[in-house]
């Protein structure tokens, strides 16, 4: 019995070495990126790329986006792979210090519009996201909507909106970078304070807050910070096809997100991980985003989807802060939300 | 002296394919984290109430998890009726579900926002260890002389107590142990039922590392787990050495009877009914969920668009993961539980520490530990063979804590007889030790197919190629809004239950047809 799970095993092994090095014979390119991106990476994703240049493409997905920096930093030395796509601006000034990443300058750079252009020479802007506050429209109308953040401190939201804590969830950590930018880094905790004495709730992460707590899946919340894009998305994954958005979204106090992506330092493969990054600025590839990724492509030039246009806008004026800025204050700034909302 | 070299020689591959996955990426990890984050760790108030409550909730949880899996043990151990192989396969199906998937069940059932929440979900999850392991030895003890006892007088719980609980101790400490570390590294189910105020060392480890990116607070948080586990290790394998009691296993045929009276009838039906209601109840809202507005969801797994959903493909994997991590964890445990078996003192001692360690271990350790320490002699990083060896490092464990206590009952008459016949160790081995132990390996090998199905633990963290399993894929629809990519990851999760409760049945099953009822 012994000897046959041994024979099993070994064949197993062997099969998978077999794989990987068949892999290797053709002209691979691996690119390190989050669990969201990998999840709507398909066959077709990057088929045009290796049908013009003969390199394919390997998708190696590494956690959320603080855990895959985490794994380019230690893996500085030796690469696992290439490519890094999806280090955001909360994570870049911490990746691009530890140098993990050589300079390259897109010449698709023009395409991108000044406001998520990069704020580095060695990262590309490939999409964005606008983490906004959504209602449930089935509770709330359009004209009882809150239209600021100051309105969430009133009366008439009090018990309705539930938050993402910062500590454990990206877009929880965005809405409070967004009060922060709006509020200052004196005021911040004054309104945070408000939040709580109007009833705010706190789920530990999107999941919970968008399945268990908002009032559109059965929870007793109306209003949930979420994304610019979940209306379209609620649109395109309906059962039944619909013609309006159950949700809307409350264009004051977003904060953009740029998801950018960079060449690793040490790789013997340079020259290809630049026309990777290229390809993924195209407008080819760039008109894929919305409705794969559910965020906004960064070139001005591909064109949104009809469900985009329909069911959602780019907010106009979307709070950001310097990455340097949230490099050396996140830690700190989270422990004192904790304090204010979960003594 | 001879018997020494086997015991050593027996030794070796355990011992490199732990030093290789484990200590050896564990120590360069820990170095590369640097001893520089202690003096934070120690002084920040924060931190130590959370090694506190680490350390409390898993004692808790465990006592509680051994306190109700015993009478729902006792039944399926002493009483033949129908459905019982069903019963032992459906405790074991809460064991794969993804946290995010059982976490969402629990909110919707309104347990939420506490200590008891968390405690109460780890009962959930790990009462299968305590029926399981504890079963495989209760169900062939014979039960003659308990009989006699009572005969002379002895009440019921005397002659439990003085007659049946010291055999059956060494295997409650086994399946004890194992819920504590389970418990210990808890960290889905502290993030999502704990109302965000209790948080384990491993919610620490794992913020520090990965949202604030602080290596040296996080390595040194990892190296307090790290010695907190040993030390309560220590502790029970002490406990375990001195408590062995040699005694002979009957079939498990011999012991078994049918339900006599009416109120054995009441008691069993009364037992099973009232510890499977609750362990479905979870899982009953899941089904719910998934067939919320209709099979919409069910329809778009079955055609899920440009989505990159291929349930069929990721049911594949991750049966396949299963069979390979059982089958390492199956080799390396039970040569491991064997060297233990045969030997005593300091060494063998350690050895059954560290085979424990990765158990308790945060995920994120060994993740970035196979990072900075696995690119040589070959460089494994990133692919697909590191899975079920990962899966295989978590589950060793339990093929050892499920087999150790049924081998340490073998009398060692029986081997030297053996021996004294002519027969060489490894038949020895083959004819005393295989048949008795098949048992216990098989519920150990169980657990290592539902550890690597369920995918989580030290698994969560291994960067692998793009292969999709179920857990992933489910984490991949929760991901998104929406109302079919809501209700598909349910029925995924509903798949995943059938799956496992077939794949533990079939293993119950193919055990007790090729080995016999031993």
């Amino acid at each position: 019995m012994r000897s046959k799970t041994l024979a099993l095993l070994l064949g197993v092994g062997l099969a998978l070495t077999a794989c990987t090095t068949e892999e290797q014979q053709t002209d691979t390119i691996t690119l390190l990126t989050h669990d969201s991106f990998w999840g709507g990476v398909t066959d077709e994703t990057f088929a045009t790329f290796t049908t013009e240049t003969g390199i394919s493409v390997e998708v190696l997905p590494a956690g959320d986006a603080g855990s895959m920096v985490n794994q380019a930093i230690l893996t500085k030395d030796r690469p696992v792979a290439d490519v890094l796509f999806g280090v955001d601006d909360t994570f870049l000034s911490r990746a691009v210090e530890a140098g993990i990443f050589l300079i390259y300058r897109s010449p698709l750079l023009s395409q991108v519009p000044d406001g998520i252009a990069a704020i580095d020479e060695h990262v590309t802007p490939i999409d964005f996201g606008d983490v906004c506050l959504n209602y449930d429209r089935a509770v709330i109308s359009d004209a009882a909507a809150p239209m600021t953040l100051d309105d969430l401190t009133g009366a008439r939201f009090s018990g309705q909106l539930v938050v993402e804590n910062p500590a454990t969830s990206s877009p929880g950590l965005a809405f409070l970078l967004a009060t922060i930018a709006r509020y200052g880094e004196d005021g911040w905790q004054d309104y945070w304070r408000s939040l709580v004495a109007n009833g705010v709730k706190v789920a530990p992460d999107w999941d919970t807050a968008y399945y268990a707590d908002f009032t559109r899946w059965g929870g007793d919340r109306p209003l949930v910070v979420s994304y610019a894009s979940s209306p379209p998305a609620e649109v395109v994954f309906s059962e039944t096809p619909i013609d309006i958005a159950p949700t809307g979204v409350v264009t004051d106090g977003c904060y953009r997100q740029v998801e950018f992506a960079g060449i690793l330092a040490g790789t013997p493969k340079e020259d290809a991980a630049r026309q990777l990054i290229d390809f993924m600025l195209s407008v080819e590839f760039q008109e894929q985003i919305p409705l794969t990724w559910f965020v906004f492509p960064a070139n001005e030039l591909a064109a949104l989807p009809a469900e985009f246009v329909a069911h959602t806008v780019i907010p106009s004026a979307p709070l950001r802060l310097p990455p340097t800025n949230v490099e050396r204050n996140r830690e700190r700034w989270i422990a004192e939300w904790t304090e204010i909302v979960l003594p | 002296m001879t018997r020494r070299w086997t015991t050593a020689a027996l030794s070796v591959i355990p011992v490199v394919f732990l030093g290789y996955l484990f200590v050896w990426p564990v120590s360069r990890i820990l170095a590369t984290a640097g001893l520089s984050g202690f003096a934070e760790v120690i002084g920040d108030p924060r931190l130590r109430a959370s090694a506190w409550f680490t350390l409390w909730q898993a004692g808790v949880s465990t006592v509680a998890t051994v306190l109700i899996a015993l009478p729902l043990t006792s039944v399926i151990s002493r009483f033949s009726f129908p459905g019982r192989s069903l019963v032992r396969a459906a405790v074991t199906v809460p064991f794969v579900l993804p946290t995010v998937v059982v976490g969402a069940a629990f909110l919707a059932l309104g347990v939420e926002g506490s200590a008891l929440a968390i405690i109460v979900a780890h009962v959930f999850y790990n009462l299968a260890i305590v029926v399981r392991t504890v079963g495989s030895v209760w169900s062939r003890i014979d039960p003659a002389p308990a009989e006699a006892a009572r005969t002379l007088g002895a009440s019921r719980w005397r002659a439990f107590r003085e007659i049946t609980l010291p055999l059956l101790r060494p295997s409650i400490a086994a399946a004890a142990s194992l819920v504590f570390l389970f418990s210990f590294t808890s960290f889905g189910v502290v993030l999502i039922l704990g109302g965000l105020r209790y948080r384990t060392i491993e919610v620490e480890i794992y913020q520090q590392a990965v949202t604030f990116l602080d290596l040296p607070t996080a390595g040194a948080l990892a190296l307090a787990q790290l010695v907190g586990i040993a030390l309560v290790l220590v502790l029970y394998t002490r406990s375990q050495e001195r408590r062995a009691v040699r005694f002979k296993l009957i079939p498990e045929s011999a012991s078994l009877r049918r339900p006599a009276t009416g109120g054995q009838w009441a008691l069993v039906f009364g037992v099973v009914a009232v510890t499977l209601g609750a362990q479905l109840t979870p899982l009953a809202v899941l089904v719910g969920r998934s067939l919320r507005g209709g099979t919409a969801g069910w329809a778009f797994l079955a055609s899920p668009g440009n989505l990159a959903v291929r349930p069929l493909e990721a049911i594949g994997n991750t049966l396949l993961f299963a069979g390979v991590a059982a089958a390492i964890a199956l080799t390396i445990g039970l040569l491991s539980a064997t060297v233990l078996a045969r030997s005593r003192g300091q060494v063998s001692r350690w050895f059954d520490i560290i085979l424990m360690l990765p158990l308790g271990t945060s995920a994120v350790t060994i993740g970035f530990g196979f990072l900075v320490a696995l690119d040589r002699p070959i460089d494994l990083r990133g692919t697909l063979v590191l899975v079920p060896l990962a899966h295989a490092l978590v589950a060793i464990p339990f093929v050892v804590r499920a087999t150790l206590p049924t081998l340490r009952t073998i009398r060692e008459e029986l081997r030297d007889a053996g021996a004294v016949l002519g027969a060489s160790p490894s038949r020895v081995w083959r004819e005393v030790d295989l048949p008795i132990v098949a048992r216990a390996a098989a519920v150990g090998a169980g657990f290592a197919a539902a550890i690597s199905i369920g995918e989580f633990g030290a698994t969560s963290f291994i960067v692998r190629p793009d292969t999709i399993t179920v857990p992933t894929l489910i984490f991949r629809l929760l991901g998104r809004p929406g109302a079919v990519t809501y209700t598909g990851a349910m029925a995924l999760a509903v798949i995943l239950m059938v799956v496992t409760a077939a794949l533990i049945l079939a293993v119950d099953r193919v055990r007790s047809d090729a080995l016999g009822d031993f």
